[in-house]
């Protein structure tokens, strides 16, 4: 079972040695320059130069991906129940809601840091914004498609809207909560990075900014890789904890 | 037990009214097994929740015990042709849910949730979750579900109708076990069926019913001796009423 679960990665593995290996090979035998493109091992060094303040940048960023990421699910959450729960409030919101989806995130994250200034918070709020809707949806989609007999069973045994959303609705929205925040923890790294991008001081979006005004282009794909490995984990911690409290629902 | 006046239902669709069931009168004595039998569409399904006040009838009364049905009545067990359980629950947990939903504590009704699902061949099965389970297995769970508070009454729709004929044939016998036959504290069944052999041989009193909108075609009593077996299902009795009742319901 272990050992079938395993080679099931093997295919990726492999294709990602491969790029690896012709991404270190190819561009000097093409006679690319390196603040073009870096080979992987000139990323890694600069990745693991501890001259440049990583640990700070990856704080800081962190926070910003977490602070967003718990935001969007806590906010997505509560909007899909009060969506799910009441039509009157549905007809309200979902308009709204729809409207503030289609605005264009990026371009309101100058906004943000106009009224806020920057910092974590702003960044965090962008990346909340960019993140919250997936969950709205799935969780009002997940409340609702409950099976009609179900609810007749409900209804039979008399029991309060309260205990039938407790006990049957909620359980069943969970698969979809956990899968629209495996999105939301996507989302919630672009958000950070745009607003780090905006304006910021620290933060693995600023490294890249100053690494591209310096020509320091193997910090910038250092800085990418610190990305990815913090985008990595939330969503593997995601993954995980589907696996845990949904574990009835099938994995994808 | 059940008592059907005139009963009707209109319900409005896009096009316009539809007129499901057109003056039902039916008795349905206690401790009795009537089977519902029609072509699909007839609005047997539609009875069934309107006996279980599910639905309200738009002409007619219904009483059930002599009280006029007017909102859902307690102390029925349905089941119908899912099992409707709830994936993330345990077998007995599921089966617990009954209690759970009336408000009594689960916790009283454990020991009989185990002793129905031995009664009915799933000892054993009570900690696996309804995935675990064939589609037959779960049905079983249903109806140890159904079973839990006891309730006089079960109100069944087409319960094997999506299982396999061998399955079919030995929850048929299962449930007249659970049933009672035999005994002088059987349930009052009414059973929605398509399958004419499996009416005849659970029920009572066949009732055929004619295409939409649904009236009573024709009532069968039926005489085979109880309790049936599976020699009930071979006879040459149970053929010739089969095929009476055929004969009706493809004049209708």
């Amino acid at each position: 079972m272990k050992a079938r679960s395993l080679r099931r990665y093997v295919p990726s593995l492999v294709l990602f040695g491969v790029l690896l290996l012709l991404w270190q090979v190819l561009p000097p035998l093409l006679h690319v320059r390196e603040y073009l493109l870096p080979g992987p091992a000139a990323v890694v060094r600069a990745a693991l130069d501890f001259s440049i303040p990583w640990h700070t940048h990856v704080w800081i960023t962190t926070l910003e991906i977490l602070g967003g990421f718990v935001l969007a699910g806590a906010a997505g959450v509560l909007l899909g129940v009060a969506i799910a729960w009441s039509a009157p409030l549905a007809a309200a919101l979902v308009p709204f809601l729809v409207f503030v989806n289609t605005l264009p995130k990026v371009a309101v994250a100058p906004l943000f840091l106009l009224w806020l200034g920057y910092g974590v918070i702003p960044n965090a709020l962008i990346a909340a914004l960019i993140g919250f809707f997936p969950v709205v949806i799935n969780t009002a989609v997940g409340l609702t498609q409950v099976d009609e007999e179900l609810l007749d069973l409900g209804r039979v045994f008399g029991a309060p809207t309260w205990k039938v959303f407790l006990k049957i609705r909620l359980p069943n929205a969970l698969p979809y909560v956990f899968s629209a925040l495996k999105v939301t923890a996507t989302a919630a790294v672009v958000g950070a990075i745009v607003g780090e991008f905006v304006a910021s001081q620290a933060g693995l979006g600023t490294v890249i900014v100053n690494a591209q005004t310096n020509l320091n282009t193997p910090v910038a794909f250092a800085s990418l890789l610190w990305i990815s490995v913090i985008g990595l984990v939330l969503y593997g911690l995601v993954g995980l904890a589907a696996r845990w409290w949904a574990p009835w629902a099938d994995a994808t | 037990m059940i008592v059907l006046e005139g009963v009707g239902m209109t319900y409005r669709a896009e096009s316009g009214p539809v007129e499901a069931l057109r003056d039902i009168t039916l008795e349905v004595g206690r401790g009795e097994l009537v089977a519902l039998v029609g072509p699909s569409g007839c609005g047997k399904s539609t009875l069934l929740r309107i006996i279980a006040g599910l639905r309200p009838a738009t002409a007619g009364r219904v009483l059930v015990d002599r009280r006029p049905v007017t909102r859902p009545i307690a102390a029925v067990g349905m089941v119908f042709q899912a099992p409707v359980l709830l994936k993330w629950r345990a077998i007995v947990e599921n089966v617990l849910l009954a209690a759970e939903l009336s408000g009594l504590d689960p916790a009283a009704y454990r020991a009989r949730a185990e002793e129905l699902l031995a009664l009915v061949g799933l000892g054993g099965f009570d900690d696996k979750l309804p995935r675990e389970l064939s589609g037959g297995m779960q049905q079983r769970a249903a109806l140890c579900r159904a079973l839990l508070l006891d309730p006089p009454l079960l109100l069944m729709d087409e319960p094997f109708g999506a299982l396999d004929a061998m399955t079919r044939d030995e929850l048929g016998l299962e449930l007249l076990r659970v049933w009672g036959e035999g005994s002088r504290t059987r349930k009052t069944v009414v059973f929605v069926t398509h399958s004419i052999p499996e009416a005849v041989f659970l029920a009572d009193r066949v009732v055929v019913m004619t295409p939409r909108p649904g009236r009573v075609a024709e009532t069968f009593p039926v005489g085979l001796p109880r309790p049936r077996t599976v020699e009930t299902r071979a006879s040459a009795e149970l053929g010739a009423l089969v095929l009476r009742v055929h004969e009706t319901l493809s004049r209708t």
